[in-house]
Order: C-alpha cells, then structure tokens, then sequence
C-alpha cells in the first residue's frame, strides 16, 4: 500500500493519501517522478492529505514539494513529523 | 487507443455566429437587483426557461460598470444559451444589453419595468419567453468537430490531493485538448501566487508573457493594498488547511498542475473577456469558485473541468461542471458530486494516462446532453464579481 506521495526527489514533504496513518507507522511513499519507494517513519499522526517531513528541517529552512519552494520552517521539524501550519508559513503577503 | 483525435465528433447546438452549445438554455436575465422579482416570475411562468437573479446592477461606474455589462453580455452570448430576454428598470442600460447579445443572431428581447410596472413587464416578458421556448425546443443537436468544444478549468476547496491526482488529471486532458485544437482557459490570478515564474514560462512568446505579469501583479498590489494578514483561512481557505494544504506557493504550485506539461498560453484576458483563437488563455479572475466559473461562463466556455480534494459542491446555471476528485474520502463521503472519481491514481492503480482518458469520456458524455452531478443536483451559482462600492 502506498501511504503518502512526493512529487520529485528534490521533495522534502510527502503527503498522506490514506486514512488512518497513526505515530510509530513505516510509511511507504511514492516518488511520482521516479516512480520509487522510499519509507519514513511517522512521529505522530497524519490525517489524509497532510503532510509527512522526510528529513529533519530547522527554523528558516526553506521547504520544497513539486522540487519548489512552498515556504519556510517557523518551529524545528523532524522526519516523520505533521508538517504544516504550525511550522510552515508562507513567504508571500 | 486515445479517447479523442481530430476526427472525434461531438453532439452539440450550432449557433447562428458558428460558435457551439452543449446546452440549449433559454435565459430571464435581469439587468439590475430590483428586476430579479419580475425575472424569477416570468421564470416559473414559462417552463423550460431558466433565471438568474443577481445582486448587482445600479449605480455602478468605470470599469465595474464595464464589467458588469461584459460578464451579463458573454451570460447572453454563450452558445449554451439558446434565446435570452432582459429585464431592466429602465430601458437604456436594458438596450445596451439586447443589442450586444442580438450580434449573435440568437433570438433576445428586452423589457423594462419603468412606466409599466411588473405585472405588464411580466405578462410580456412571458409571452416572449414562451415563443422563445418553442424556437429553442425546435432546435436540433448536430455532430460538430471536438475542436468546436471550449473547455475552461478551475479548481475549488483544493488539498493536497487536488495537486497529486486531480488537477494533474485535468493537465493531462488538456494536452490533449490543446492537441486536437481546443479553446481552453484558465485563471485564478491569486492562486498562482508562487508558481508565477512557472505559467510565465510557459507564455507563447514576450508579449503575452508582459501581459500574464501586469495581471499577476494587478491582483498583488490589490492584495496588499487590503490585507490584514498572511490572508490564512482565505488563501489557502480553512477548507484548504483542514485538507492539508498550508500556504499559497503549495496551493498555486497543485493549482497549475492544470494547464498540463505540453499546452503554452497564447493570451491573456481580463475577466470576462472572450478569447480569439484556439489554444490556452489566461484570464484574470478571482480564486472564489462561483465567481470564477461564472467570468469563464461570461468568456463564452461551454464546460468546466473542477477538480476538488475537500469537496466543493459549485454549478453553473449555464455551464456545465464536471467534478474531478482524487481524495477517496470525499469520494467516498461526498459521492453524489462527483463526475471523475480518480483516486485510483495515489495508488498507482491507474496512470495519468487512463484519468486524463476518463475525464474526456466524461467531457463527451456531458458535451452529448448527458447531465452532470452539479446539474442534477440543482447547483446554479450565479455570482457576478465586483472591483469597487457603487457610486
């Protein structure tokens, strides 16, 4: 079952495409552009069409989903972690 | 084998100006707020025939007032509009209305309230709709080229399910459409806050590039002229957010997943304005999805590709709107809604292939008379978009 989605390598959030993904899960992405798998562990719970961080982000790190830049870090991110709007804001506006 | 070439062939109603309808409405169309009573009573007079009430209409100027006029003007153009008449306080903003529509050769009446009050104004109006009833029941679906089939997009209550599955599904189509040459549009200006440098790469050529950046930043500076924040809960809209999208470059970058990975943009448009040739336009317009629809509905477009993640339930009283959704829990929450079910494709069950293939059979089921979920369901979002206070 694939778990979450990322668009290109260069990615570093996948999201959740499935209900029910809980703290502790393996979860297996799927790389779209290279059509691979990769796995991450989820620190806690992801609700369908959240986000998963794939790699460990500090405050002010500039976030990529379709290989772009879709904002910047605002509170420490591990890998696993919900990624969102508690640590995720824009840079528009 | 594809679902659509050059050959391929849709049922649909030539109008006298050679443009073509899906649909085959016959329009009570009120010039101002205070006709909407006498539109609506002429409406349930005449059966067959369809109103649309709306707010706006008096004491209007400059460009609002022009785009007043060009988004009720394209409502009485569009080929899926068979006959119109127009109701108006008084006669000459009534006129200016009927004479633009009547340069289609389709058949338009006008009628105003002033100095007849609404029982006269209804009674004619109803005697006109009903020969108008007659002619566009008389009429006949003929076979017409795919080419002869406008398709505008746009996207609404979007998560990030819409970026990965639907709206790449609706790019995917596209290509196609512009393959087999296609009018097609899309818009959102905000929306593409973050992704600007992406559509404007894929301008035709400097022109329309310079074009696609003085309508970008238009809608900034009106932006940051007004906000108050970051504009959370509005772009991206608690709808968004409770799916999981967080800013505006993640919602623009899922937004232009639309236009494809082959169409270029060969114009821009200003809301409401109907294009002059085939391929991809751009129209400057609002993100709000009843207000988008009905300025592509204004430009002349005859069926609307929506895909939604969270579950928008937006129609058109005009244009048609299929809804594309890849998010299995609106699929499976919100079912009667949705036209293209493509959540197969965040499993890899399907390819972008096969969902761009099945949104086409859709689009030709629909463009044939089938209905879709919107229309069935009774959704006529009617919203006409404003840039200022009247006066």
């Amino acid at each position: 079952m694939i778990h979450a989605v990322l668009h290109d390598s260069k990615d570093t959030v996948a999201v959740a495409v499935v209900e029910g993904i809980t703290a502790g899960m393996d979860l297996n992405c799927w790389n779209m552009e290279e059509d691979r798998l990769i796995t991450v562990k989820a620190t806690q719970d992801i609700p369908i069409g959240h986000k998963v961080a794939l790699s460990d982000m500090s405050v002010g790190d500039t976030v990529f989903k379709y290989s772009v830049d879709i904002g910047k870090v605002v509170a420490p991110i591990l890998a696993g972690d919900h990624a969102h709007v508690h640590n995720i804001k824009t840079k528009r506006w | 084998m594809t679902v659509i070439n050059a050959n391929t062939t849709f049922l649909g109603y030539r109008r006298s100006n050679g443009r073509v309808g899906i649909r085959n409405h016959v329009v009570i169309l009120p010039v101002d707020d205070i006709s909407n009573a006498a539109v609506e009573a002429v409406s349930n007079n005449i059966k067959g025939t369809i109103a649309l009430p709306h707010p706006y209409g008096r004491l209007q100027f400059g460009e609002d007032l022009e785009l007043h006029f060009r988004t009720l003007i394209g409502i009485g153009c569009n080929p899926n509009v068979a006959a119109v008449i127009v109701i108006g306080i008084e006669e000459g903003w009534t006129k200016k209305i009927v004479d633009s529509i009547a340069d289609t050769g389709k058949p338009v009446a006008g009628f105003s309230i002033e100095l007849h009050g609404d029982h006269d104004t209804i009674m004619r109006a109803s005697k006109k709709a009903k020969e108008f009833v007659h002619y566009a029941t008389s009429l006949k679906r003929e076979e017409c080229p795919i080419s002869d089939l406008w398709v505008s997009t746009k996207c609404g209550e979007s998560d990030t399910t819409s970026g990965c599955g639907a709206n790449p599904t609706v790019g995917n189509a596209f290509d196609k459409l512009h393959a087999t040459g296609n009018t097609l549009l899309f818009g959102e200006t905000s929306e593409l806050t973050g992704g600007e440098h992406i559509v404007a790469a894929r301008c035709a050529d400097d022109k329309v590039r310079e074009r696609f950046m003085f309508m970008f930043n238009r809608y900034q500076d009106m932006i940051n002229r007004w906000k108050t924040s970051d504009l959370s809960e509005s772009q991206p809209t608690k709808g968004n957010i409770a799916g999981g999208l967080t800013t505006i470059e993640e919602k623009a970058l899922g937004n232009i997943q639309k236009i494809g990975k082959k169409c270029t943009v060969v114009g821009v448009l200003d809301k409401a304005e109907a294009p002059t040739g085939k391929g991809l336009w751009f129209m400057d317009s609002s993100s709000a999805a009843a207000e988008m629809v009905t300025l592509c509905a204004a430009s002349g477009y005859a069926v609307h590709f929506f895909p939604t993640g969270q579950g928008n339930v937006i129609g058109n009283p005009i244009l048609p709107v299929i809804k594309i959704c890849a998010n299995p829990r609106t699929v499976r929450t919100m079912s009667e809604h949705i036209d293209v079910d493509t959540s197969g494709l965040l499993q890899r069950e399907i390819n972008l292939d096969q969902a761009g293939d099945q949104l086409l059979e859709c689009m030709l089921a629909t463009a044939n008379g089938r209905w879709t979920a919107a229309e069935a369901l009774g959704h006529r979002e009617f919203v006409l978009t404003r840039l200022f206070e009247s006066a």
